[in-house]
């Protein structure tokens, strides 16, 4: 069997991860930003297994779990925020969460 | 250790003086402050005095080196002093006269307000003169030479709240400085021909050069230019303008700076050059030909004042003439002794002005006195004395003097002898007519109330009380005093000018071959009759003013207005000092201060420089109003702005990765 | 091949939930397709032959993270996106500069690669393995991931709750009551302005 080149693995770590970029500047809604972001880091984590497998050392798997240990903390709190956010403006339109423009 | 190497006491008397007057005098009584100026001044003197006991014409001159100042390389100035017999005539005079003032300023000044400032101000002016003359370099003596400007300046605005004070001590530094300007490139000249600013040095240079012909050598540029900062300090066309405006301070002020001391620093500086001056023909000539004009044409210019102290002004700038005009045909001591004469008489004409303006409560204008001799006799008599002097009466100084001078002039060109023959015909004149104008007649024409001239010229509280016009008084004698022993200066100084005693004296300095063909050719063993005849033509003409001034002033006194009427233009002209002023205004001041507003102020101070600082700040203002758009608050072009960044990043890495 | 394959055909899916993201308007959707986003690459993982991160990115990510997110949207009652003029620089600016960064990345990776390649199950990260290091090696990042939790959550609650006013009753005594969920009308109302 043919086995797949590490570069395909690191070729579509990159997609999702632009795909995440794209969406965190098209997209409106606070919440689906969010979702961009989490995106991006689904991407950087396949990057991180792809060179450990290559690299045949369990540290990047390890890092991984870390990765999303993180991820799931900052989901938490970034979506309170949201929520807190939602009460005083009512939308979820971010442009209109800019108050501290000069 | 001998009494002259305690030279440089004698100019730091004075500074000691106005040091303590002027840090504490504000506290102290006025009775101190007057004796801690005499004591001074006096100590000054008095070693002035003991100094010139043991000096004789054959003495050698005497060095005394301070301390170290420019040691550069080559070039080195020290601060040093020197003393041979032309210093102790200048010094003499300077601490005799400045002595005698200081005395008089004490009633002069004592109701003035800032007395401590003014006797602070004389020291300091003392300090600075006897700098300049017993200075034995040229930059020592520079260092002088400012300072006497300096102190002219503060002492002529020293009623500095007053104008007309403050613009006439202005000008006065102003015009000084013209000249120091051309007094400085002469130092420059010397320094670069011959390494040394020292007098011993230079002088032992420049004495084997040869009598420079044509008009392109560096002797003759120096001597040209030290003579524009002569003409400045002392006067003279062109620079004369400062002096009639200095009338604006005390008569103390005039007496002592524009009379006896600081005008005749030029004429000392000349002489003491006198090495340079008679290698450079041209310069010499250059000399004489402006103190001849200047002292026909300030004489021309006192005939038609009105107030007493523009005639002694312009009376001063015509005998510094004079003075120059003996330089500059070769006849330094002459000069020199013209100096000394002139410094006795001058500085009582000007004191007792001082004298009857105190007694007139403040009034200047002659028209406005007359009959003054019954008032004050004494002011009237020593005044009648130093009239006499300055118009060539013998046996009085002034004749002595003069008469030497046209007797050298006319060894020289009688060209310069007529014109001098002339003056003194016209000083004669001014200066009888300013007697009888003051003195004179039957009636005070200031019988009226006192005219009110706000400060003026006193600074004296009228005690007397105001509101009925109060007589005129005579003036205590801590003024009168030093009017009498300068009376009996005037009557026996020039008598050291026979048998050419005086200037045996000075012959060490002044060894020279223009002065030595004079004396030789016109020894006291032999005295022409050519000399005689010249004397006679010069009494007569001296006699011939007097009685036309008895003419106009005393016999007709309507006359001269029926004369002024028919002169017309002529008349006006002379009155308005030939408008001289007015053409320098329009010609020099009024370019430069327009030039100024509009390149210096308007172009480059607040066009440049202000412009770059609010520019600079403009553009700083501008760069962030532009740049503050990039804080909108909206995060999605903050994403934005941030994936711009990456990329650029990510290019660049990928770029390092290929090229290397 | 068969590696190939399937690696292709999970990475289509993956890629096809990414895009499909960017394109729905309404965000509960977009959570959607982010989940068969997590499912997918959750194959991939265990195509690299990373059992447990496998088995945690089910569990963890798409089971709780975007659980989470599919109840945040619920609550807020978000609706389709509404049309907003957005910024322009992040238009002018933003998207050239990903795919120009995207681009770049693809052809360095792609241009300058080795011949490595990944086989199936080359490595075995199974729990033993993970749980060796995590507990020898990475034994103080993992206990201060604990803490971080901690404080995430101690921080979400702090945010989410609602501050409690006093209100005087008919008969003065102090009723507790929650302060309403929109607090200020004019605050919201200017910022609807913008």
């Amino acid at each position: 069997m043919a086995a797949v080149p590490l570069s395909y693995y690191l070729v579509l770590s990159g997609i999702l991860f632009f795909c995440g970029v794209l969406g965190f500047l098209i997209k409106r809604n606070i919440i689906t930003i969010f979702m961009s972001i989490e995106l991006m880091l689904n991407g950087v984590n396949l990057s991180f297994v792809a060179f450990a497998a290559q690299w045949h050392s369990l540290n990047g798997q390890v890092f991984v779990f870390f990765v999303m240990v993180v991820a799931a903390a900052e989901a938490a709190v970034g979506l309170a925020i949201i929520i807190a956010v939602y009460r005083t403006r009512e939308t979820l339109n971010v442009d209109q969460v800019n108050l501290l423009k000069l | 250790m001998t009494l002259t190497s305690y030279l440089w006491l004698v100019p730091l008397f004075p500074l000691a003086g106005a040091a303590i007057n002027g840090f504490f005098g504000r506290r102290l009584p006025k009775q101190a402050i007057s004796a801690i100026a005499l004591l001074f001044c006096g100590l000054a003197f008095g070693m002035a005095l003991l100094l010139a006991a043991g000096f004789s014409s054959a003495s050698a001159p005497y060095s005394c080196d301070l301390a170290h100042w420019i040691r550069s390389g080559t070039f080195q100035v020290d601060f040093s002093f020197y003393l041979d017999q032309l210093s102790l005539v200048m010094l003499l005079v300077v601490t005799g006269v400045g002595f005698l003032i200081h005395i008089y300023s004490i009633g002069y000044m004592w109701d003035d307000e800032s007395y401590y400032r003014f006797m602070a101000y004389l020291n300091l002016f003392m300090f600075f003169m006897l700098t300049l003359v017993l200075a034995k370099n040229y930059l020592v003596m520079f260092i002088g030479w400012e300072g006497v400007g300096l102190a002219s300046y503060l002492l002529i605005g020293f009623w500095f709240t007053k104008d007309s004070a403050a613009s006439a001590g202005k000008k006065a530094f102003i015009v000084n400085r013209i000249g120091d300007f051309g007094f400085l490139i002469a130092l420059f000249l010397i320094i670069q021909h011959f390494g040394s600013l020292d007098f011993t040095t230079v002088f032992n240079a420049v004495t084997p050069l040869a009598k420079e012909t044509s008009g392109a050598g560096f002797l003759t540029a120096i001597g040209l230019l030290l003579m524009v900062g002569a003409a400045g300090k002392s006067a003279q066309i062109p620079l004369y303008v400062w002096l009639p405006d200095a009338m604006e301070g005390p008569t103390p002020v005039s007496a002592l700076i524009h009379a006896a001391t600081m005008v005749t620093a030029g004429v000392y500086m000349v002489a003491r050059s006198h090495v340079i001056f008679e290698r450079a023909p041209e310069a010499l000539t250059v000399v004489a030909v402006i103190g001849t004009l200047t002292a026909f044409f300030a004489a021309t210019i006192g005939i038609a004042q009105t107030d007493i102290k523009k005639v002694l002004a312009y009376s001063t700038v015509s005998q510094l003439g004079y003075m120059f005009m003996a330089c500059g045909v070769g006849a330094f001591s002459a000069g020199i002794f013209h100096l000394m004469t002139h410094a006795f008489f001058k500085g009582l004409l000007f004191l007792a002005a001082g004298s009857v303006i105190h007694g007139v409560g403040g009034e200047q204008d002659m028209r406005k006195m007359g009959g003054l001799r019954v008032y004050m006799p004494w002011t009237c008599a020593t005044m009648g004395i130093a009239t006499l002097a300055i118009a060539g009466i013998p046996p009085l100084a002034g004749f002595w003097s003069k008469d030497e001078i046209l007797w050298q002039a006319f060894n020289v060109s009688w060209v310069y002898w007529i014109i001098g023959v002339i003056t003194a015909f016209i000083t004669s004149f001014y200066m009888f007519r300013l007697m009888y104008m003051t003195f004179g007649g039957d009636v005070y024409r200031g019988a009226t109330s006192p005219s009110g001239h706000g400060i003026d010229d006193h600074g004296h509280s009228t005690g007397h009380g105001d509101g009925h016009g109060h007589d005129p008084h005579e003036s205590p004698w801590v003024m009168l005093g030093p009017l009498v022993i300068l009376a009996v200066l005037s009557i026996v100084g020039g008598l050291v000018g026979i048998g050419n005693h005086f200037e045996h004296f000075l012959a060490p300095v002044f060894q020279g071959p223009a002065v030595e063909a004079a004396t030789e050719g016109a020894s006291e063993a032999g005295k022409s009759g050519l000399e005689y005849l010249l004397m006679a033509v010069s009494v007569s003409v001296a006699g011939l003013g007097w009685f036309l001034a008895y003419l106009l002033y005393s016999r007709s006194p309507q006359l001269p207005a029926r004369i002024a009427t028919s002169l017309g233009g002529l008349y006006r002209a002379v009155v308005h000092k030939y408008y001289i002023d007015e053409i320098y205004a329009a010609l020099f001041v009024k370019p430069l201060i327009e030039g100024s507003t509009a390149i210096l102020w308007h172009g480059v101070d607040q066009g440049v420089i202000d412009a770059s600082v609010n520019e600079s700040a403009h553009a700083a203002r501008e760069l962030s109003d532009n740049v503050r758009h990039m804080q909108s608050g909206n995060l999605r072009s903050y994403a934005g702005w941030v994936a711009a960044g990456g990329a650029v990043v990510i290019a660049y890495m990928v770029w390092m990765g290929v090229t290397h | 091949m068969f590696h190939l394959i399937l690696f292709l055909f999970f990475g289509a899916i993956c890629v096809a939930g990414a895009v499909n993201l960017l394109m729905q308007s309404h965000p509960i959707n977009s959570a959607l397709s982010l989940v068969v986003v997590m499912g997918s690459l959750a194959v991939e993982y265990l195509l690299l032959g990373a059992e447990f991160v496998a088995a945690v990115q089910v569990i963890v990510y798409a089971g709780a993270i975007m659980v989470m997110f599919l109840i945040t949207i619920m609550l807020l009652n978000a609706g389709k996106e509404e049309r907003s003029h957005g910024s322009r620089v992040a238009m002018l600016l933003g998207v050239p500069g990903v795919v120009i960064g995207g681009a770049l990345i693809a052809w360095t990776i792609l241009a300058r690669s080795t011949t490595d390649s990944v086989s199936i199950g080359a490595l075995q990260g199974d729990p033993r393995g993970i749980a060796k290091l995590l507990f020898h090696a990475f034994l103080l990042p993992f206990e201060v991931t604990s803490v971080l939790i901690l404080i995430a959550i101690m921080g979400a609650v702090v945010l989410v709750s609602r501050p409690e006013a006093v209100v005087r009753s008919a008969d003065s005594s102090p009723v507790r009551q929650p302060e309403p969920m929109i607090k200020d009308r004019e605050l919201v109302a200017a910022g609807k302005d913008h």
